[in-house]
């Protein structure tokens, strides 16, 4: 086994370090302000140095689990604490450790109780990638529910006018969902040991049974209860209306990993136990899916558009945008996952940077209100330049990550199904429209009294919000190095989704525009078809 | 009359049972150590060193039953279960679980009393006397082998519970509160009376095992006399763990009572209640399980149903706390109706599962009753709807902290004993295919949670609004207080965490299957 670490769980100690900074933390006394911050940035920098050194190690070639650790927990309900990670959680990992020490820096002006904060952000840090890195199905339901906790806490603690009533829909909406996905997750662990003897909840031993050992009824009842939990996550129209109240309540640091990762562990739940679990009962419900996706992307859109709120606006603008990441993941061709995953991260850095810049103009004007600004240009010009440039990649301008995700999500649709592709098209029309529009009216004009004398951007700020703009550039220019690593596994994937199902991926080959080979030379069936 | 029935009473004629004073240890020294308490009160009267002297008889009682438990433990463990006083005590891994469950409560209950009688100016021997005799009965009731015995350990660990739930005579809820759980204990003891009575008209039997061996042999051609009765001893039990539609009695009692006697019956009782329970319908009539097991699925339901709608409604910490020991009951019924069917590996994972939810309730419960009894010092116990706890994180943010934790706990947050416990129950309910039971359990769970949430949100509320009235009337926590709320709090973090003892634990004492 490749093992470049020398026997050292790499994986367990990205978990611990801020599980360890957040003990360390709590145990602080609450006088120790600066105590507290120093151990919040020391545990976020030590886990971003250890994800670094795991993606420098991650074998690009390989499609299956990498540094997987197996350790007995709870042998007595066949549970095991398993970890590993691949293509598809690797840039989760990467993604969840660079956007909290951000996190922290960005609410370096806090002065209300640092050290829960502090303490709850490193919570949060473990729990988020303790989802993405569990091999369990019992683990990772554990971690999926633990996110909660502190999350709920950030926006109860720290959020605006209200907190109260966001924090608790948006626990509420989740933990809902995650009931089924405890039923589901139950249900499916107890029929594998009924038809095997054997009780086990790990994914690799199941991902190997369930598509052929389940019958076609329970395995769609499995996946709508799958479905259910992660749907919300998401979140998906009609099950989004948590998302505008939490985003725009919590504080800044909040809403960014709310946005940037809490929900991508919907659409990584998707990807990660829905395909691989129920192979056949997503391409049958593909068509649902896409349809709910399209809506999404076409809903939050307009919705966004209408807002006179910067803040809603931004969470209104997540819904379209993982709209996007489930169209591509549903499309079930390559290209169309790999856009999904690269939109997944893209997302994160693009949104995140937004909510930074949002945080920062409420920082200066106390409020979220459109009507009360107007231009800021001339008052803050780096800032809005800034604002400008993370605005357009938020859009998808090709040269951004942004464009790269949205690119591939809606070639992959293409190729299956004309349809969603074109109105998916629209959709990023319709981002232009609701984010120029509000450039224009916050930044454009003349300032008013208020807004003429405004401190500029300073260099922490510049600090938070320049690294994701940079990688967002980057992506946008080369995306192999991420490209590269996501797609062993997604192929894998898809062989996995067609080994199991009567869905067969088409290909696209290079005789001309109409040209679309079967390759496998049996019946073309795509989903909807 | 006649010489034969002289010649049966006359004395070299009866020979008493053999009794194993082994197994009847722990009784003996809880009962000795509540006897010894009012022994030294009569003698002692109202000397100052009574109260000190009655509470390290009491103390060291309650630790005497604990270690004679753990004997007993390794005893059965290496010979097997113990049979007794001619069929009427059978002490196995199951009653032993279930006594060390009673006794930890009773030692839990014991020291945050220490803290709360004494500024209540309740300070009384008689009170831990109570508190001792009640707890014998309860550990009698797990080993009950014989409905009479059932019986009678149900009337005595009542009646000092009737009297505890009275103790605080200052307020007029503690008193209405006794009078109203001793008239419907009474009616709930008189219903279970009548049903032993249909039960042994039916067999002929009181004892358990007799009953299920006459009921293995025989077959009834007209079995309603003993469905009567299972109905009715059905409402006797589920009156003590209650489970609704017979929880009627539970907010009230539970409201008006001293809260660490609130801590004490919302544990021991509904362990003493469960273990009846358990015991009387897997061991005399699992043959009939397909009459009775719809039965205890729809108290699981009903009890589910009402205890969360309940809660959610409810201004009073206490009383809330109610309902949410009701819908607690309601999951360990779900474990006890996946115990019932045919699977036998499935329903030895029903039963493992309730008595696991039982053992990590027991703490839970206890964990959060401590914290009101805690902040029920400013108020003399007397009010404890939201508005006292408004701001708790401001003023106390040790008790906030341990109140949060003991209600996500409730709530089912993974690494809490509480996430354990659910997910064994609704294992165990999946496992048993009774999946729209587990899907009742789970949907509940979440409607809780919101209740638990609502709590947590005022004790961190007001943080900037009000909390005038916090610092002023700040108390210091007593050191016997603080030793259960970080008992409780580390048994619910080690449930969660590492539950693989006590999983085995509970496994073994499973073997009533």
């Amino acid at each position: 086994m490749h093992d470049p670490f020398g026997g050292f769980p790499i994986l367990t100690a990205i978990i611990a370090a801020p599980a360890i900074g957040a003990l360390v933390v709590f145990l602080l006394p609450a006088a120790r302000v600066e105590a507290a911050r120093a151990v919040g940035y020391a545990a976020t920098a030590a886990t971003l140095g250890l994800s670094l050194w795991m993606l420098w190690h991650f074998q690009t070639g390989r499609a299956g689990y990498q540094f997987v650790e197996s350790e007995r927990w709870m042998g007595s309900i066949g549970v095991k604490y398993v970890v590993g990670v691949d293509g598809i959680s690797l840039f989760m990992i990467v993604l969840t450790a660079l956007l909290f020490p951000i996190g922290l820096l960005a609410s370096a002006k806090l002065t209300n109780r640092v050290k829960a904060f502090t303490a709850w952000m490193l919570l949060l840090e473990a729990a988020l990638l303790g989802v993405f890195l569990a091999l369990d199905l019992i683990v990772f339901f554990v971690f999926f529910e633990v996110v909660l906790v502190p999350m709920y806490f950030i926006i109860l603690g720290w959020g605006h006018d209200r907190r109260n009533y966001a924090a608790l829909k948006f626990f509420l909406y989740t933990m809902a969902g995650s009931a089924f996905l405890l039923v589901g997750l139950l249900s499916l662990g107890f029929l594998h040991q009924s038809a095997t003897g054997h009780l086990t909840f790990d994914l690799r031993t199941l991902t190997a049974w369930a598509p052929g050992g389940l019958d076609e009824g329970t395995a769609r009842w499995l996946f709508l209860a799958f479905f259910a939990a992660f749907a919300v996550k998401v979140p998906l129209f009609p099950l989004h209306t948590w998302l505008p109240d939490a985003h725009t309540e919590a504080p800044t640091a909040g809403s960014v990993i709310l946005a940037g990762v809490l929900l991508k562990m919907g659409t990584y739940g998707f990807l990660r136990f829905s395909l691989a679990l129920f192979p056949q009962a997503s391409v049958d419900l593909a068509p649902l899916l896409l349809v709910l996706g399209t809506v999404g992307i076409i809903y939050g859109a307009i919705v966004a558009a209408m807002q006179p709120n910067l803040k809603r606006l931004v969470a209104y603008s997540s819904v379209a945008h993982l709209g996007f990441v489930v169209v591509g993941i549903f499309a079930l061709t390559t290209q169309g996952i790999e856009g999904g995953i690269f939109t997944m991260i893209s997302h994160g850095l693009t949104t995140g940077a937004l909510f930074l810049l949002v945080g920062m103009l409420y920082d200066r004007r106390h409020t979220f209100n459109i009507g009360s600004f107007g231009g800021l240009w001339k008052s803050v010009p780096i800032l809005g330049g800034l604002f400008c440039a993370t605005a357009f990649a938020s859009i998808g301008l090709p040269g951004f990550s942004g464009f790269i995700g949205e690119f591939l999500v809606l070639i992959g649709t293409f190729i299956i199904d004309k349809p969603y592709a074109v109105i998916g098209a629209i959709g990023v029309i319709l981002a232009a429209v609701y984010l120029l529009w509000a450039y224009q009216r916050v930044f454009m004009g003349e300032p008013s009294e208020e807004n003429r004398k405004l401190p500029e951007i300073n260099l922490r700020e510049l600090a938070c919000v320049v690294p994701l703009l940079a990688l967002s550039l980057f992506l946008g220019l080369y995306p192999k190095p991420v490209l590269d690593r996501i797609e062993p596994s997604v192929k894998a994937l898809i062989v996995h989704v067609e080994q199991h199902s009567d869905y067969r991926e088409p290909g696209v080959s290079n005789r001309g525009p109409n040209a679309r080979s079967v390759p496998k030379g049996d019946v073309r069936k795509g989903p909807g078809k | 009359m006649s010489a034969g029935v002289l010649a049966a009473v006359a004395p070299d004629s009866i020979h008493g049972p053999h009794v194993d004073w082994l197994a009847l240890a722990p009784v003996v020294a809880l009962a000795g150590a509540g006897v010894l308490v009012v022994l030294l009160r009569a003698l002692l009267r109202t000397r100052p060193a009574v109260v000190p002297v009655t509470t390290v008889v009491a103390l060291l009682g309650t630790l005497a039953a604990g270690g004679t438990l753990a004997w007993q433990w390794i005893n059965v463990r290496d010979h097997g279960a113990t049979v007794t006083m001619a069929g009427m005590v059978r002490v196995d891994a199951f009653a032993i679980f279930l006594g060390i469950l009673v006794v930890s409560a009773l030692f839990l209950t014991l020291l945050l009393s220490l803290d709360y009688i004494r500024p209540e100016g309740l300070e009384a021997p008689e009170y831990f006397a109570m508190l001792l005799l009640s707890a014998a009965a309860m550990v009698v009731m797990t080993t009950a082998n014989n409905l009479i015995v059932v019986f009678v350990a149900l009337e005595a660990l009542s009646i000092p519970l009737y009297v505890l739930v009275a103790f605080d005579r200052r307020r007029l809820a503690s008193q209405e509160a006794g009078i109203k759980y001793f008239v419907l204990g009474s009616f709930a003891s008189a219903v279970f009376l009548y049903g032993v009575a249909l039960v042994y008209g039916a067999t002929g039997s009181a004892s358990l095992t007799g009953i299920a061996q006459f009921l293995r042999q025989n077959t009834l051609f007209e079995n309603g006399t003993l469905l009567a009765g299972f109905a009715l001893l059905v409402v006797g039990l589920a009156f003590k763990i209650s489970a609704a539609p017979f929880h009627m009695w539970t907010p009230d009692v539970y409201q008006g009572a001293p809260s660490p006697i609130t801590a004490f019956m919302s544990s021991a009782t509904k362990v003493a209640g469960f273990a009846a329970f358990l015991r009387i319908f897997l061991v005399a009539f699992p043959l009939y399980r397909t009459d009775w097991r719809p039965i205890i699925m729809a108290l699981a339901t009903v009890t589910l149903v009402v205890g969360t709608v309940a809660a959610v409604v409810q201004t009073d910490l206490k009383r809330a706390l109610a309902y949410s020991s009701i819908a607690n009951a309601g999951y360990v019924l779900i474990g006890f109706a996946a115990a019932s069917v045919d699977d036998r590996a499935a329903a030895h994972r029903g039963l493992e599962a309730a008595l696991f939810y039982l053992f990590t309730y027991t703490f839970m419960t206890i964990g959060a009753f401590a914290v009101v009894t805690l902040v029920g010092r400013r108020s003399h116990d007397a009010r404890h709807n939201f508005d006292q706890y408004r701001g708790l994180a401001r003023s106390s943010p040790v008790l906030a902290g341990f109140l949060t934790f003991f209600l996500l706990a409730q709530a089912g947050v993974p690494f809490t004993g509480g996430f354990i416990a659910k997910l064994q129950v609704f294992g165990a309910a999946i496992d048993a295919r009774e999946y729209w039971l587990a899907l009742v359990g789970v949907l509940s769970a979440v409607v809780l949670a919101f209740f638990y949430l609502r709590v947590i949100v005022v004790t961190f509320a007001g943080d900037d609004e009000a909390g005038e009235a916090a610092p002023a009337r700040r108390r210091r926590i007593g050191a016997a207080a603080v030793v259960v709320l970080v008992a409780t709090g580390v048994m619910v973090l080690l449930l969660g965490i590492l539950p693989g003892t006590f999983l085995h634990f509970a496994r073994d004492a499973a073997s009533l299957i």
